[in-house]
């Protein structure tokens, strides 16, 4: 019997969904609203220099990597499966846009990570 | 109407017209007929948001790597008005989805037992929300402590 590729997915749906559901608001708030206005955090506080050399951590760099990675698989999957709620076939085409999206989006963030050096 | 031509015609007798096709209940708008339903699409909604930000995140990374001046082009444009209103509404839809996330949490994992009692769904989701504030405390807390 061929082995079902399903559950890969579905740790990733899981996994990315439970981290999305545990940090997703508050970095959301902290990049997004309070560092860009200056309140209740600094502008400062993802200044060039700081931010390279939190990217350049293996902690930041893997805390940025797992979040990018696991929030795009998780949206990918989520995505892909209410298409078909929405009246539209998911097949092949569908397939391919949403997991090529959350595969493109998880090279380019590991690309540019390798980038920014250790 | 050659549909209803023949009402006498013995059911026996071979017909040459085509079998009317079967009755399709339109399905457009289904999930706004029922309340259970829009909470349902809501929360798979809530999936474009969390692409939406690993997006913005992917950009910032690139930013970050190509250099100083990319990555202050990134920041100026998280400060205007227009990023902090989408992220206002990334916000919210965060906050749907950690709530939605451990409603639904009983029901997707396995059932714990915890002294020869089945861990109640209530325990389960106040149990994944009071996670979700203290991962988010805890975050604030070392941004707040990393702070120039």
């Amino acid at each position: 019997m061929k082995r079902s590729n399903a559950p890969i997915f579905w740790l990733l749906f899981g996994a990315g969904g439970m981290l999305s559901a545990l940090l997703g608001p508050m970095l959301v708030f902290i990049t997004g609203i309070a560092v860009p206005l200056g309140w209740p955090l600094p502008g400062a506080t993802m200044g060039y220099s700081r931010m390279l050399a939190f990217a350049q951590h293996p902690v930041g760099k893997a805390f940025l990597l797992a979040v990018i990675v696991l929030f795009a698989w998780h949206a990918a999957h989520r995505m892909f499966h209410s298409l078909h709620d929405l009246g539209l076939h998911n097949g092949t085409a569908a397939k391919l846009a949403c997991y090529g999206s959350a595969t493109a989006m998880s090279l380019v963030a590991a690309a540019g990570l390798i980038r920014i050096g250790f | 109407m050659i549909r209803n031509a023949e009402p006498g015609r013995p059911a026996s007798t071979p017909s040459l017209r085509p079998p009317a096709p079967p009755y399709v209940r339109p399905m457009q708008g289904w999930w706004q007929r029922n309340p259970f339903f829009v909470r349902y699409m809501v929360r798979e909604a809530t999936a474009v948001a969390v692409a939406m930000y690993a997006l913005v995140l992917t950009l910032g990374v690139v930013c970050l790597a190509a250099g100083e001046a990319a990555w202050n082009g990134w920041f100026d444009a998280m400060r205007t008005p227009w990023s902090i209103g989408l992220h206002a509404v990334l916000l919210v839809a965060m906050v749907v989805h950690a709530k939605s996330w451990f409603d639904i949490m009983p029901k997707t994992m396995p059932m714990i037992v915890v002294g020869g009692r089945r861990l109640s769904a209530e325990a389960i989701t106040r149990g994944g929300w009071a996670a979700t504030g203290l991962a988010c405390a805890l975050l604030f807390a070392l941004a707040w402590w990393w702070r120039p």
